[in-house]
């Protein structure tokens, strides 16, 4: 079977986001980029089925900064093949852009399922998956934690409050992946580094980025702190003694 | 095309989602604007008594066998066709498992504009805009919602659900499904949830670890505390999906909604999805390295150390506190 994993990148919320001068984007100098972390699930996910017995993984991301890290790192969990798609992504891009130039290009690797991440923390205009379900014809199923494959793929899909349902989607299918079944395995630095004297990136042009669907016009500001919390002072220790101290005025001790 | 203001009504097993009176609720804020009404959309089978107190002008009613249980190809099926025919100024949908798997479908399907992760709506002269929530909680994104229909998933937290409940009953109007045959995407069965462990949700001290905790070794430390404080630990997201607490314990959109007497906050950045549950909490102390974690602006109290050097500390004086120690 042909698995074909589409990521992204997002910032990396460990950092500070700054709004750009133009207020409509983040700037790109004091960005972090870093692999989306529900797409780093679906990676796993997709390898856990080659481990079963099923196919190549394929893994396809536009060619932005720190992509190469994280193609070498699926390489060295088990991904067979790893796809940069190069255009001008620049500008940042819109998840209906993305969608498109998805399609565009994994259309031509005809597979029988997608896993990517079912979200992403910076998604303003709906997730790529279901998007990328539309333009291939396939079903899409998302909050996906737990895949099986026969003719057809069975999978867990997540409801509120710890509900789960038990699935069946006809194949070709595009599945958005909550959490993979064991979370994503830990490949140590020497690892990675042995396969980028090995494995290869292969790139492709992406077509013209095409970003109708999104929201115009949007300006980005940082959310108003109403009341912030009151700050305790000091080490551990002294933070540790004014707790104590609350617990025992709010009667929790 | 027209003004009015749609909402796809989610419920589960019989009971309305919160989500859909959040949503009704904003639905009343634009309709007001454009002079048009609030339609609930409610696809079910044998669930037309769920209408009874939604705050609409009125529920369309779609009746079909194919909708006991959620399946993403018949709601997108079903929902095209309403977009096509009736072309409203917006269609609203809940940012779930539910909506999720259907808005961005329809967006790319019938070529409408979808802003996600949309926590309020309002009116500024004429032009519907909405605010959304992104990157766990640090931006939020202002812009416009397109005519002539814009699609929506929203969030809560802008609108509380008590208003978008009816006192009275609205009126219901029945709808007839499309032909909804050789569905892709079916329920086979329901897995419940974890019978047996705690309920956080009935607990009153929980001691919530997010990715702060760093590893399942240090799991540990915060079990000592819950212990000492008489609670139990609770999670968010990533420290249910690496596997280091059970999903019982999962605190958030897609786990638990808690109201202790006592939430600690350790580690837990505080990204919508997890603070919509605690809201109801009485008092939150949060405990994070990063200064600009959204959870400080949540909590009554906050620390900027690292958990992992408050814990063992902390135990300790609690145990003191005592007696045990």
């Amino acid at each position: 079977m042909n698995i074909v994993v589409p990521i992204k990148m997002v910032p990396d919320l460990v950092e500070e986001l700054v709004i750009d001068a133009s207020g409509a984007r983040l700037e790109p100098d004091a960005l972090r980029l870093k692999l989306n972390e529900f797409d780093d699930h679906a990676i796993e996910q997709a390898i856990l089925l080659k481990e079963k017995g099923a196919g190549q993984v394929s893994v396809v991301a536009p060619d932005i900064e720190g992509v190469d890290d994280a193609l070498f790192t699926a390489a060295a969990k088990g991904a067979d093949r790893l796809i940069k798609l190069t255009g001008n992504w620049n500008n940042g891009v819109n998840n209906h852009a993305l969608a498109r130039v998805f399609a565009n290009f994994i259309k031509t690797l005809r597979p029988e399922l997608i896993l990517t991440g079912v979200q992403a923390h910076n998604d303003l205009d709906g997730a790529v998956g279901p998007q990328l379900a539309e333009h291939l014809g396939m079903a899409y199923v998302g909050y996906v934690s737990g895949v099986i494959i026969s003719d057809k793929a069975q999978v867990r899909k997540e409801f509120p409050g710890g509900l789960i349902a038990e699935m069946q989607v006809a194949l070709p299918a595009v599945l958005g992946i909550q959490a993979a079944e064991k979370p994503p395995r830990y490949v140590p630095i020497s690892k990675v580094r042995a396969v980028m004297k090995t494995a290869k990136i292969e790139t492709f042009p992406a077509m013209e980025l095409e970003t109708a669907g999104a929201p115009l016009s949007v300006r980005l500001f940082q959310p108003e702190t109403g009341t912030r919390a009151t700050m305790l002072a000091g080490d551990a220790d002294t933070v540790a003694t004014r707790l104590v101290e609350i617990f025992k005025e709010r009667g929790v001790l | 095309m027209n003004q009015d203001i749609y909402v796809v009504v989610e419920h589960l097993r019989e009971q309305v989602m919160d989500i859909s009176y959040v949503m009704l609720a904003a639905a009343r804020v634009l309709a007001h604007a454009t002079g048009g009404e609030v339609i609930a959309l409610l696809l079910g089978h044998d669930v037309a008594t769920l209408a009874r107190d939604l705050a609409a002008d009125r529920v369309l009613y779609v009746e079909h066998a194919a909708f006991a249980d959620f399946s993403s190809d018949a709601y997108q099926r079903t929902l095209e066709r309403w977009l096509k025919e009736r072309m409203p100024r917006a269609m609203l949908f809940g940012d779930t498992t539910m909506g999720g798997d259907v808005a961005a479908w329809l967006s790319t399907h019938l070529a409408l504009p979808l802003v996600s992760a949309c926590r309020t709506v309002r009116a500024d002269g004429g032009v519907l805009k909405f605010v959304s929530q992104i990157c766990g909680g640090k931006l939020m994104a202002e812009g416009d919602l397109a005519a002539p229909t814009a699609l929506v998933l929203m969030v809560p937290g802008g609108f509380k659900p008590e208003q978008g409940r009816a006192a009275q009953p609205p009126e219901l109007v029945r709808a007839n499904a499309p032909a909804l045959n050789d569905l892709r995407v079916t329920v086979k069965d329901y897995v419940e949830p974890a019978v047996g462990d705690v309920d956080v949700s009935k607990e009153t001290v929980l001691v919530s670890i997010g990715r702060g905790i760093q590893n399942q070794d240090n799991v540990e430390l915060a079990e000592e505390l819950a212990k000492a404080l008489g609670g139990v630990v609770a999670g968010s997201r990533p420290v249910i999906d690496q596997g280091w607490l059970a999903p019982t314990r999962l605190v958030g959109k897609s786990g638990k909604a808690v109201k202790p007497k006592l939430y600690l906050a350790l580690g837990v950045s505080g990204a919508p999805e997890h603070v919509e549950a605690i809201g109801d909490s009485e008092m939150i102390i949060a405990i994070n390295t990063d200064p600009a974690a959204p959870i400080f602006d949540l909590a009554k109290f906050g620390a900027q150390i690292d958990m992992l050097d408050l814990l063992p500390a902390l135990t300790e004086k609690v145990q003191q506190a005592k007696g045990l120690a």
